[in-house]
């Protein structure tokens, strides 16, 4: 590996181009059905395959299995009346935040660095890099900038550590800036994967066996997210018999990384499709179909979990109702719906809460802000403190100054980090309850609080003037110092999220290409905190999923290289490929979080691609199982159907 | 290489700055004009990160070389509010939460500025044509538009 340091990125690139490097082609593999093949390529002569007995010993590009099983599917399928069986495949696709990584690392003569980076968590960056770099945490500081979008991909380490490599070595400060180019080429995509799906049901379409094979590409090297493919892609159903086996399968393409839903989106593309193929088997309407099996609180999953509080009935329930379900449809035009789950996590989180000396009211935590997670900390510490919430300001410490954060991501912030803010809020106001007391001269228990002030409650209600935050404030070096909280989390318990999204498309008999008419995406989203921000989370993530669907794919030649890394031919959706996406929130609270909120951000991405592919079957009488389905797909799709 | 030296006019100031003649008219206004409110997405016109305003045409500063700013008029996200008093389409765009990591908001709001300032009456679909090369990967891009013609209907004096 070779690294340049110059005083300018021109100097920079003039010095690359004088690195001769040689490469001996070695045989390679890249789809992931050829790397799974006898006589494959093997690219690692030390893996064996984990998860099988007898125990491997032979080295195999199959990183792992995974498997989960419910009662007999061999008895469920002999029970069924009717069978349906499909393949689907997905391509790698990639998260493609607008924001290239960039870095500024300072590494001292006395080994304290600094790291100023956009990442979804810098207490990973600061992890990742001592350990890279044999530093000890405490003298490296990661400070969060802020981010221009991750969706998962932001989650791990490429620049900083040899940016920090560079700086120990010249001295200086070291800036890294990714091009697009090397964005694409270099960072993690999510994984492609095959799917094939087997569903048999009786003539009521109770769902009496269903089976999975998931193999998910890994890239280079092991850690693609088969195993939530796995967990997710039956979830919403209370099926008695289930198998679902995954494979996590190595081949010559860049490592994975996570995006919004790690493998559910792929999965359930499948699994969801084959649902509608189900339902016009058994001429079934394909709610009534989903309403049938649907999950409900005690339904046991086939990963162990049962289900308690969740709320996939109810966006059913509310997609019939919409008026969306039955509005009419033109020529060349079809209406799909598909639901999706993820599990949400919650995990380790710190917050504080600084009441200032003029009132004011400061938060810290140590979770990066990526889509407004601020904004609803600072909800819910002025909820619970009474005051307006322009009086709070939520800001994000860095590694020195905060306690340890886990990540953003998994949904897991207003739920988690949400929760420290929230108790030391309250620990605030007990706190500020406390010194009104002291004031006063009464008992604690004599005091309550009400919109921002403290006001002597019980024998001594009515015995003095309500006393507001900032007074007390005002007071704090009298009463005993600084009134501030800080709480540290391992929050448990986060609600699962379960959304329903119907879509209708018109294909372009000539073209092949699909336009997205209408789009409404129901989730249940325990309840809302900040509504406009979890509309946005829903309508991009849906966004997203449209965009998966019908154009993003990595496109590789016949050696193996990348052919589409920019955005001109890795297309993401524009405005003008979009029609406004209705977010209906149902909110089934969920108890384990102080006001009730469940994760939201993943989940919307999860059931888009099967809608769209329900929508074009309905459109143009043709199930598309691969994705993306590109007009010149659709073309060739519809060719072959004319004969 | 010598540096050239670059007189134009930046959010209605004279301005002038020394560049390399290879060097993007993105990168002099972030790196030496120190306005780094335009940022880079792509380096190649196809994000609109870096959208700006050069003689009332909406242009990619990444794809336009500082050398050729000279005795043009230039219009950047900092040149968009009035002072203290923001533009009514950043206005809009905050009420509407058109934004979510903010990454693409400043050159989608000087990209809606130039629409709005040649068509104040766009119809949804014109507003999405115009705005398809400024990419948004968080919203969906629903409240972005939501928060566009609301503004162009403010602007226009009616309420919406
Ligand atoms: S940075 Fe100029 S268009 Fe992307
Ligand atoms: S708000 Fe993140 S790219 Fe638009």
């Amino acid at each position: 590996m070779a690294a340049v340091a110059a005083t300018s990125s021109a100097i920079a690139d003039a010095a690359l181009e004088l690195i001769e490097v040689k490469y001996e082609i070695l045989p390679f593999v890249i789809d992931v059905e050829d790397a799974m093949l006898p006589g494959a390529p093997i690219l690692h002569d030390d893996l064996f395959t984990a998860g099988v007995e007898p125990k491997a010993t032979t080295a195999s590009n199959i990183a792992k299995r995974v498997a989960f099983k419910l009662g007999d599917v061999d008895a469920g399928f002999a029970e069924a009346d009717v069978v349906v069986e499909g393949y689907y495949t997905t391509q790698a696709v990639h998260q493609a935040y607008i924001e290239p990584h960039a870095c500024v690392v300072t590494v001292g003569s006395d080994g304290q660095s600094l790291i100023y980076s956009s990442s979804q968590g810098h207490f990973m960056v600061r992890a990742y890099c001592a350990k890279l770099l044999g530093m000890e945490l405490s003298d490296i500081r990661a400070m969060p900038s802020e981010i221009g979008g991750g969706f998962g991909g932001k989650t791990v380490v490429y620049l900083e550590p040899i940016a920090m490599a560079l700086s120990k070595q010249t001295g200086r400060p070291v800036k890294m800036v990714m091009t697009r180019e090397d964005v694409f080429r270099s960072t993690g995509p999510t994984s492609g994967g095959t799917i094939a799906v087997k569903l048999g049901a009786k003539k009521d379409g109770t769902i009496t066996a269903a089976t999975a094979v998931l193999k998910f590409q890994a890239g280079a090297f092991p850690g693609s997210p088969v195993q939530p493919g796995c967990m997710t892609c039956f979830a919403m159903y209370d099926l008695k018999n289930v198998t679902i086996t995954g494979y996590d399968v190595v081949s010559n393409r860049p490592k994975v990384a996570a995006y919004r839903a790690p493998g559910a989106p792929i999965s359930t593309f499948a699994t969801e499709s084959a649902m509608d193929e189900l339902a016009l088997k058994l001429g079934m309407d394909p709610i009534a179909l989903r309403e049938k099996n649907a999950a409900k609180d005690g339904t046991k999953t086939a990963y162990g979990v049962t289900f308690q509080n969740i709320g996939y009935t109810q966006t059913l329930e509310a997609a019939k109702n919409h008026p969306h379900y039955t509005a009419p449809l033109g020529p060349n035009q079809g209406r799909g719906v598909a639901s999706g789950f993820w599990f949400n996590i919650g995990g380790e989180s710190t917050g504080a809460v600084h009441v200032n000396e003029d009132g004011s009211v400061s938060i810290v935590t140590g979770s990066p802000d990526i889509g407004g997670s601020r904004a609803s900390m600072a909800m819910m510490a002025a909820e619970v403190l009474g005051i307006p919430v322009e009086k709070v300001r939520p800001v994000i410490g860095d590694t020195a100054t905060i306690g340890f954060t886990h990540l953003t991501g998994g949904s897991r912030v207003t739920f988690a980090t949400g929760m420290a803010v929230t108790q030391a809020a309250e620990r605030v106001r007990d706190d500020l309850k406390k010194r009104a007391a002291m004031i006063w001269e009464i008992p604690v228990e004599a005091v309550d609080w009400k919109d921002g002030e403290a006001v002597p409650a019980g024998a001594n209600a009515g015995g003095f003037d309500p006393m507001p935050l900032a007074a007390i404030a005002l007071k704090a070096a009298k009463t005993g110092g600084p009134i501030i909280a800080e709480v540290s989390v391992n929050a448990q318990g986060a609600g699962p999220g379960f959304a329903t999204h119907i879509c209708d498309v018109e294909v372009d008999p000539e073209t092949g290409h699909t336009t997205v008419l209408r789009y409404t995406a129901i989730q249940d989203v325990g309840r809302a905190i900040h509504p406009s921000y979890v509309e946005g989370q829903i309508q991009g993530g849906a966004a997203q999923g449209i965009g998966w669907a019908l154009n993003e794919e990595y496109i590789y030649d016949k050696q193996g290289k990348l052919d589409n890394a920019g955005f001109l031919d890795y297309r993401v959706p524009v405005a003008s490929d979009m029609p406004m996406i209705e977010a209906v929130m149902i909110e089934v609270p969920n108890p384990r979080h102080p006001f009730g909120a469940k994760g939201v951000g993943e989940v919307p991405i999860v059931p888009p691609m099967a809608a769209v592919a329900n929508a074009i079957r309905g459109a143009i009488g043709i199930r598309m199982p691969h994705l993306p389905m590109s007009p010149p797909k659709l073309r060739a799709a519809m060719d072959a159907k004319a004969g | 290489m010598s540096k050239q030296h670059v007189t134009t006019t930046i959010n209605g100031e004279p301005a002038e700055f020394l560049a390399e003649p290879f060097m993007s008219l993105l990168d002099a206004l972030r790196d030496e004009m120190h306005l780094t409110g335009s940022k880079e997405g792509c380096g190649s016109g196809d994000c609109g990160a870096c959208s700006i305003i050069v003689d009332g045409r909406l242009v990619c500063s990444c794809l336009m070389l500082a050398v050729e700013a000279e005795g043009h008029e230039i219009i950047t996200i900092e040149g968009v509010a009035n002072g203290d008093e923001l533009h009514p389409v950043q206005r809009k765009f905050l009420e509407h939460a058109a934004l979510q990591c903010g990454y693409c908001t400043p050159g989608l709001i000087v990209a809606t500025k130039a629409l709005l300032d040649r068509h104040p009456n766009p119809t949804e679909t014109e507003a999405r044509y115009w705005l398809a090369g400024n990419l948004c990967r968080c919203t969906g891009y629903d409240k972005i538009i939501r928060a566009v013609m609301d503004a162009a209907a403010e602007m226009r004096g009616v309420t919406a």
